[in-house]
């Protein structure tokens, strides 16, 4: 069985896999990271996006050993933890623009957004809307999922900005 | 779903690699995953080993090669579509690798994974055939050339030999004087191409001097819409360039599923292939 | 003075554990020891098993157990259907796990128990399976025929079922304008995002199940009746659920066999669905044939509407599957006047998945049957639609109104509502520059479809439901305690699986006992925590449940006025109760509800007849159910080269009488409204003529993306409900109710000139590509 190393949230994790774990699996049922779901076995969904190396990438489409010597950042190590801990300005913007309902695609959702901001900071409604196309959401109709990427962009422009 | 079991192994080389695919057929190269993963989860393959040649150095990054660009077989979609070399030297490779998939798919999907894979409704075959792209397998013997034309050989079937491996793509540039555009129709973002069309087209004095075609998902391979292209060289913009259009759909195949039957694909090539060459040639 | 929580735009409590992942879906939940299970299912339409061999799985590494049907026959009984419409209704077994014959592709056959779900997944591909093919049933009509393939052997028909009100017959004689139109109702699958899941645990006696299901309470009671478990031996946990729509207010032949399989195997046992299974093997929803005559006076005025619905059953029926189209009973009149006016429905066995509720259950399809005919008599008149729909349409003055079906519609301004929507959604504007294409034969041609939608929901009355021959009642209930230190939990029988419970009862009991917001908690979703619920469906979470807190609320301030009465030695009537604070009139002296709840707790000066501690519980059943109504208005761009549509511009302007949280209403009418639009351009659930659905995963059946859909513009007018004290009247379902006909009627619209004038559901490129085309054949008209 092949020996991976991979850090997730920070932490590293030293583990056998069979070559044929997804990342996903390994990441709820190993390593405790239930914060991450599977919504479908295609790749269409997106609920279970993460960020592998700093992009985007659906967790149950990349093998555990694909993932050897890889950073993973799963939706709970994006904030700071704890129950007083703060989220992400991303998170924070999907709160107050009541972005999730079930709350199924969210973590997904949330990395989708964050992820689409890497490249264009202040995003178009358009862009926006392009860069969720690989998220399903059935709750919200997206309406308020854009203005919480919209908001979110703005605070963590805001964020950047200030010294 | 959960893929069925399989032998792992990640070669340090191109060379190595090809060794472990030519010594077993039921082996299965590993790029980025992203067309294979779905199908092992749905158990619609079972290979016996996995040759992960996703961190060989020799086939990554994007290079500029004079009269060509050469695209490696690992560079990501996401890269190729943001690399200045392609968007200066091969756009409408920028314009299409654009349109794979969603962004999360397009980071680990690769530019050689995804035409390796042959899939008819993909959307880069039909710009490697219409740009008339080399392709360049590698195997224990060394590299072998083969011609976009060549490559595609049936339903999700490459001519790729078993031990070889696709090293990189060569797209030849374009002089001056030629516009692109690629027409992707599907229903909704993430659904497959009903049909593509790939456009590059040469204006000369308000006319089109040559223009390729590359249609997706128009048959079990890519094709190229020769009875337009011909029927294109020359044609003055606006009705004369319909008609030539027109042709688009000559000698094609296409299939029927759930999505479309053939005839509405011939109709949309047609259509498709009129809004490809005008927005090429720069008339909107 | 404190703000009123009630009307407010409160963020939700829910948000923060679902936004850091800290989630409690039932696949995140284990026990030690925990074995997990997979089906093996059925490739077959319709064929007699004749042998099944699980022996090659048992032997494999890692697997603990492998069964057939056979291995449950004695025990796993029938899947229970609770709502049989008729005295002569055939209501077939329906084994949980197939013993002797499958009816649908997907029916699970055999199963097998492992240590992982890998080695599972290996297990299941040793086992052997012999089938005698026998043959499909798919088509409806042709199912009726009395020469063909019988799904069982009672026959194809299930029921059928009549309304009549009036003398349909002498409207329909001489009337000057008669409509015949056939419309069809694709089939859907709901798609939640969360997968079923179910996990089992006992102690070798009394069992826990947690599952992913809208309905822990009604489960409980009907996995007692199906397995002769006994009930008080059932605790049901649905966790954090994701999503439901419908299709998770089901009892499932996976809930009833991991039962058995704890209860066989003495150990904790879990099952994953895999979206490609849940496609399958989750109850699709719609799927009608319905043929609707109107009669109307030449200036279209309504004389009667006759609708004959086909509804396909599927292979068997389920917890509801025979009542959801006929909830069209009541509904296909919506809010026009007629004379007369009759509905029949037959529901038919076909070997497919079974149908059930999904988002609107049989009024998305009413409403699309009378809105799409409206907009037909419209063209026939040449009136313009909107006109067409005032000239039938109930007046604000008339309610209460008894409709010709037999409902009284309590409040509603059907005038208000679509005079808002018209003007925000610019209608003559846009009807301008759709003659200005028209005339200038702009490949891209404008569509304009309307809406005046109304639906009955808050389900519902329990005497109304009895007399539907419905299983249950309509009933729901809250307790509300408050703690020793003055903060309030509330236990809620509704199970809210993301529409936000959690927030909005805290802003009612907020207000109704003058706490601040964040001191309440809302418990729901476990029958050992909420003893009494009859769960979340049919847009009654509020309509019912809202008001049995609000109840609960009256008597736990009952209660502290006694308290307060006694310790500040007055009269209970010489309280006054504001903000939380019981005042002795025109003096200083006052109790906090906190320092009360506290006093009832130490329990030391207790007046004669108060028990100890500050809570009290209600059940409330409603007198009516509750009537939503608005107008949707969407403009669609037709390519009429290509036949693309694409929505331009939508507006909702909806009346779901008082509003407690406009964030959440707002947010329910969005996912709404993309559903209902999702069913008139992308979605459709494909069985081909041998019975195998070929729209397995998400790459087949179309889900809209963010990308594939505009931004909704949304506004409300408000006429109180008057059937429960809140003047509340649900809206879980409005937005998908409503949505589909404009979107249809929007469509057609832009091709009407051209001589379409219908476009089959779901409106693709290629049927709106077809639809011209045969036109242009027959030389079109105009």
């Amino acid at each position: 069985m092949p020996r991976i190393t991979i850090t997730v949230d920070g932490i590293k994790y030293e583990e056998d896999v069979e070559p044929r774990l997804l990342l996903v699996h390994l990441l709820r049922e190993r390593l405790g990271r239930t914060g991450t779901p599977v919504g479908c076995d295609t790749s269409n969904c997106g609920a279970c996006t993460v960020m592998l190396d700093g992009k985007s990438a659906k967790s149950c489409s990349v093998l555990a050993v694909q993932a050897d010597g890889c950073d993973v950042v799963t939706i709970e190590g994006l904030g700071t933890n704890g129950t007083n801990g703060s989220m992400h300005p991303m998170q924070r913007a999907f709160h107050e623009e009541h972005a999730l309902q079930c709350g199924y695609c969210t973590p997904g959702m949330v990395m989708a957004a964050i992820d689409l901001l890497r490249n264009d900071p202040e995003p178009s409604e358009e862009t926006i809307r392009q860069g969720l196309e690989g998220n399903l959401c059935r709750c919200t109709g997206y309406c308020n999922i854009v203005r919480a990427v919209r908001r979110g962009a703005q605070e963590m422009g805001r964020a950047v900005n200030t010294p | 779903m959960i893929p069925a079991q399989f032998d792992y192994v990640r070669p340090g080389s191109v060379a190595e690699a090809c060794r472990e695919l030519a010594s077993d057929e039921d082996a299965k190269a590993l790029a980025g995953g992203q067309s294979l993963l779905p199908f092992l989860r749905l158990r619609l393959a079972y290979p016996s080993k996995l040759v992960d040649i996703g961190r060989l150095a020799e086939l990554k990054g994007v290079h500029e090669r004079g009269d060509h660009v050469h695209i490696g077989a690992l560079a990501t979609h996401d890269e190729v579509m943001r690399s200045p070399v392609v968007n200066a030297g091969c756009p409408l490779v920028a314009l299409a690798v654009a349109q794979v998939a969603d962004p999360a798919i397009r980071h680990r999907g690769t530019f050689g994974g995804s035409l390796a894979h042959a899939d008819p409704a993909g959307d880069l075959p039909a710009v490697a055939l219409a740009l008339d792209a080399v392709f360049v397998a590698a195997s224990e013997q060394g590299e072998r050339e083969i011609p976009a034309a060549a490559f595609f050989v049936d339903y999700l079937e490459s001519s790729l030999r078993q031990g070889e491996i696709l090293a990189g793509v060569r797209i030849p540039k374009l002089g001056a004087g030629w516009g692109f555009h690629y027409e992707k129709f599907h229903r909704t973002a993430q659904a497959w191409a009903i049909v593509g069309v790939a456009a590059a087209v040469r204006r000369s004095n308000g006319s089109i001097a040559e223009a390729r075609i590359g249609l997706t998902n128009m048959g079990p391979t890519p094709v190229r819409a020769h009875a337009a292209e011909a029927a294109l060289r020359g044609a003055e913009l606006g009705d004369q360039v319909r008609r030539a259009c027109a042709e688009a759909a000559a000698g094609t195949a296409p299939p029927a599923d759930l999505h479309a039957q053939p005839d509405y694909r011939r109709h949309l090539a047609e259509v498709l292939t009129g809004r490809a060459v005008r927005a090429a040639a720069g008339a909107g | 003075m404190t703000v009123q929580e009630v009307g407010r735009a409160r963020r939700r409590k829910e948000d923060a554990k679902l936004l850091t992942g800290r989630t409690q879906w039932t696949d995140n939940l284990s026990r030690p020891g925990v074995l997990h299970v997979m089906f093996l299912r059925s490739p077959m339409a319709h064929a007699r098993i004749s042998r099944i061999d699980v022996s090659g799985a048992r032997d494999l590494p890692g697997v603990v157990a492998a069964f057939s049907g056979q291995d449950f026959a004695g025990e796993q009984g029938s899947l229970p259907c609770a709502w049989p419409v008729t005295e002569d209704i055939v209501i077939p077994e329906h084994p949980p796990m197939a013993v002797s014959e499958v009816r649908y592709v997907g029916e699970a056959v055999a199963c097998v128990v492992a240590t992982d779900r890998y080695r599972a997944a290996d297990a299941l591909e040793a086992i052997e399976v012999d089938y005698e093919p026998l043959p499909a049933v798919v088509d409806m009509r042709q199912a009726l025929a009395d020469d063909g393939p019988k799904v069982h052997e009672a026959g194809n028909k299930a029921f059928s079922m009549k309304l009549t009100s009036g003398d349909v017959e002498a409207a329909f004689r001489d009337a000057p304008v008669v409509i015949d139109r056939t419309y069809v109702q694709q089939r859907l699958i709901p798609s939640a995002m969360e997968p079923r899941a179910v996990l089992v645990d006992t102690d070798g006696e009394a069992f826990t199940i947690w599952s992913a299901t809208q309905i822990p309470h009604v489960l409980r009671v009907m996995l007692a009746v199906v397995t002769g478990i006994p009930e008080h031996k059932l605790r049901v946990i649905a966790p954090d659920v994701g999503g439901g729509f419908g299709s998770k207010l089901q009892v499932t032949a996976e809930e009833v066999l991991l039962l058995l399989l704890a209860r066989r195997l003495g150990k904790p046992v879990k099952w994953l669905e895999t979206r490609s299974e849940g496609n399958l093997t989750v109850h699709h929803g719609r799927d009608q044939i319905q043929h609707v005559r109107l009669a109307a006076d030449a200036d279209g005025r309504i004389r009667a509407l006759r609708v004959d619905l086909l509804a396909d059953m599927g292979a068997y029926l389920m917890l509801l599957t025979p009542g959801v189209p006929t909830l069209g009973a009541q509904m296909c009149n919506a809010i026009y006047k007629m004379d007369a006016y009759e509905f029949a429905c037959t529901g038919v066995f076909t070997t497919k998945m079974p149908t059930d509720a999904y988002r609107g259950a049989g009024r998305p399809e009413a409403t699309f049957v009378i809105e799409r005919v409206m907009d037909e008599l419209a063209a026939e008149i040449g009136v313009d639609p909107v006109e067409v729909r005032r000239r039938n349409w109930i007046r604000h003055d008339e309610f209460p109104f008894t409709t010709i079906s037999g409902l009284t519609y309590d409040s509603g301004n059907y005038e208000a509502a679509t005079e808002r929507a018209l003007s925000l959604f610019g209608y003559d504007k846009l009807r301008a520059e759709q003659n200005d294409r028209r005339d200038r034969g702009d490949p891209v041609q404008l569509g304009i479809g309307v809406s005046t939608y109304t639906e009955m929901c808050g389900l519902a009355p329990s005497r109304l439901l009895g007399a539907a021959n419905f299983g249950a009642g309509g009933w729901e209930h809250a307790s509300v305690r408050m703690l020793a230190t003055g903060k309030v939990e509330v236990a809620t029988g509704t199970t809210p699986h993301g529409q936000g419970h959690v927030t909005a009862w805290s802003q009612i009991v907020a207000d109704a006992l003058g706490v601040p917001f964040e001191d309440v908690a809302v418990l729901h979703g476990d029958t050992a925590i909420v003893p009494k619920g009859m769960d979340t469906y049919g847009s009654r979470s509020l309509a019912v449940g809202g008001v049995a807190v609000v109840r609960a609320c009256e008597k736990v301030r009952d209660k502290a006025r006694r308290l307060a009465a006694h310790l500040m030695e007055c009269s209970p009537d010489d309280l006054e109760f504001e903000a939380g604070t019981f005042t002795v009139r025109g003096t200083e002296s006052r109790r906090t509800i906190q320092e009360l709840a506290n006093a009832a707790f130490t329990a030391h000066d207790l007046p004669d007849g108060v028990e100890a501690r500050l809570d009290s519980d209600a059940t409330f059943d409603p007198e009516n159910f509750s009537f939503p109504h608005g107008t949707h208005l969407c403009a669609v761009e037709v390519d009429t080269e290509t036949g693309m549509v694409r929505i331009r511009s939508y507006v909702a302007v909806d009346d779901i009488g008082k509003v407690i949280n406009p964030l959440i209403v707002d947010g329910q009418l969005h996912g709404g409204i993309a559903q209902g639009i999702a069913q008139a351009l992308f979605e459709e659930a494909v069985y081909d003529a041998d019975g195998n659905l070929l729209t397995t995963t998400m790459a087949d059946y179309l889900l809209p993306s963010a990308a594939d859909l505009p931004d909704f513009a949304l506004d409300r007018t408000e006429s109180p409900a008057t059937s429960n004290p809140l003047g509340v009247k649900g809206v879980g379902e409005a937005g998908t109710i409503a949505s589909t006909p404009a979107v249809v009627n929007a469509v057609v619209d832009a091709l009407r000139p051209r001589g379409v004038r219908d476009i089959q559901m779901p409106c693709t490129p290629e049927r709106v590509w077809r639809a011209l085309a045969a036109q242009e054949r027959e030389g079109g008209q105009g």
